[in-house]
């Protein structure tokens, strides 16, 4: 790909950010704006895209905004390291999320990660459009066809 | 749900929203705990009680298959089928109900006509159409170009949203067959001057088309006075059904026009050796249709009479006026489409928000509106926006949901902020 290693790898969610900090948060959200206000404060967490990567290949179909897709698999530690880019605010935060739980992990563990439950925990698609899930559905699905690419 | 009558609202003069209100029952509701304020008309209209009791009553009391005629019901379902044609006939101002012809809709209604004209193009002839165009007002043509050697050429728009006309009056020309056009534009809400353009499109020998679908929720056509060859529109988007609606078209080209599907009911006799076609207008209708859709469609536009049409379109024009009005009070805010003529449809954009996230946050507050290309790339393209947000309005929405609309999008830019 075309973005440094270094860029991967100092991604912030999945690593910085656990899955634990944003489960923590949104345990004290009670309202939709306080909600919202954290998934786009979350998407600003989002690394720089690298502009050469917005090409076809690295484009995730399905979503209403555009949304880019990279990986980069580390062959020292074993672990797939993701970049994703959007133009609209909220999806940006939502990306954030999925790579809260799924960046940085082996293929094999993050084919193991029930991201639906994770949804659901986070009561998210309850208060997303069918739309806007597919989107979702659409990103963590080409995420986990790089993992079973790579975990072969 | 309710016992109100529906055609008993002509006594009184003024337009009573609250009253009207009634009438659409899937309007009182909440969306995530907030009363809906449906603002996506544009994209389909919701339906008054008396559609949704005239498709009812034809379910429990009169639907058989028409056209067959060996029983009561059949006589039934077919006096209502053809009573609604009539109703259409007479909404259109058509000449004859054999012009109107029952499609699933504008898409295939403008499918239809483009492949009923095939045979008449040639390569180096030329179709005019706009940028302006929804989807279905463009592939088609494209689709009959590529088999017949024909181009689509468009005619340009100006930054406010109307069409160019002179890039119309330079690309009318001599090699022009079709002029297919919006009357009304879905994202923009730009009213085409169509009249003279159809005027000067008939003077030299070209086949119109107009695209109504945008147009009959906000205002009655005539065919007659429009003089196009073809009117095309959908029933949903009219307060009634979906997967109906409606072409009319003039019956010299129809007569002209080779059937779009083959079936039962639009042949008058079938042999192997040769099939030979039913007359109009059910040389277009192949299968059994949508009956019950059309004495849905009927009972729309007969709800739609009962009303007062003056004060309606009154009403409409002061929501959008109020919608203008607010636009100041959004910071980086900006309209798309300042046409004019207008109907009450207002595509926006907000300097740093996608479309999506206005829809998404708007949702979020129980006010829905259409977020995206709206099936208008061409015109996207044109504004070098990814898509728009866009609001539109029908006579059922109040002032109040208009400004709520804008203390929503208040709400959005602070937490963007």
């Amino acid at each position: 790909m075309t973005a440094s290693k270094e860029q991967f790898l100092e991604n912030p969610l999945g690593t910085k950010t656990t899955l634990e900090d944003v489960l923590d948060a949104f345990e004290f959200l009670d309202d939709w704006e306080e909600r919202y206000a954290y998934i786009v404060d979350l998407g600003k967490q989002l690394p720089a895209f690298p502009d050469e990567a917005r090409i076809e290949e690295n484009y995730v179909h399905g979503c209403q905004s555009q949304v880019w897709l990279i990986h980069h698999y580390d062959e020292d530690s074993g672990k797939l390291f993701l970049l994703i880019d959007s133009d609209a605010i909220i999806v940006r935060g939502l990306a954030a999320i999925i790579l809260v739980a799924l960046n940085g992990k082996t293929p094999r563990d993050l084919l193991a990660t029930d991201i639906d439950e994770l949804f659901e925990q986070l009561n998210l698609f309850r208060h997303i459009s069918p739309t806007r899930g597919n989107g979702l559905r659409a990103m963590v699905g080409k995420i986990r066809d790089i993992a079973a690419t790579e975990a072969v | 749900m309710t016992d109100l009558s529906v055609a008993t609202n002509t006594t009184s003069p003024a337009f009573d929203v609250e009253s009207i209100r009634r009438d659409f029952p899937i309007l009182a509701q909440e969306i995530n705990g907030k009363p809906l304020v449906y603002l996506d008309n544009g994209a389909s209209a919701q339906k008054p009680v008396a559609v949704l009791d005239a498709m009812d009553r034809y379910y429990r009391e009169m639907h058989s298959n028409v056209h067959r005629g060996a029983h009561t019901l059949g006589d039934r379902a077919t006096t209502a089928f053809e009573g609604a044609r009539e109703v259409v006939r007479h909404f259109l101002n058509a000449p004859s109900t054999k012009e109107v012809i029952w499609t699933r809709g504008t898409t295939e209604a403008i499918n239809l006509v483009a492949n009923g004209l095939a045979p008449r193009l040639k390569a180096g002839d030329e179709i005019l159409v706009s940028h302006m165009e929804h989807h279905a007002n463009i592939v088609p043509w494209q689709m009959v170009a590529e088999r017949t050697g024909a181009r689509v050429i468009p005619v340009q728009v100006t930054p406010e949203g109307e069409l160019d006309l002179e890039s119309f009056n330079s690309l009318l020309n001599e090699r022009t067959r079709v002029l297919a056009l919006t009357h009304v534009s879905n994202v923009l809400g730009t009213v085409n001057p169509i009249a003279p353009l159809i005027e000067q499109a008939k003077k030299q020998g070209v086949i119109t088309l107009i695209d109504g679908a945008q147009a009959v929720p906000h205002f009655k056509p005539d065919v007659q006075a429009l003089g196009c060859d073809f009117y095309v529109f959908s029933s949903h988007k009219l307060f009634g059904p979906t997967g109906i609606g409606v072409l009319y078209g003039r019956a010299e080209l129809l007569e002209e026009m080779p059937p779009y599907q083959g079936g039962g009911e639009m042949i008058e006799r079938v042999s192997f050796e040769r099939t030979t076609w039913n007359v109009l207008p059910y040389k277009f209708e192949a299968g059994t249709p949508a009956i019950a859709e059309a004495v849905g469609l009927a009972a729309a536009i007969n709800y739609l009479d009962s009303l007062d049409r003056k004060a309606m379109e009154a009403a409409e024009n002061a929501l959008l006026a109020r919608a203008n009005a607010l636009v100041e009070t959004v910071p980086g805010m900006e309209i798309i489409g300042t046409a004019k003529q207008k109907v009450p449809v207002m595509s926006f954009k907000i300097a740093g928000l996608h479309p999506s996230d206005i829809g998404t946050l708007l949702d979020q507050q129980g006010i829905a509106i259409r977020t995206g290309h709206h099936c208008a790339m061409p015109l996207m393209d044109f504004y070098g926006v990814p898509g728009t947000a866009r609001a539109s309005f029908a006579f059922y929405n109040t002032l109040e949901e208009v400004e709520k609309l804008f203390t929503g999008l208040q709400k959005i830019q602070r937490l963007f902020a």
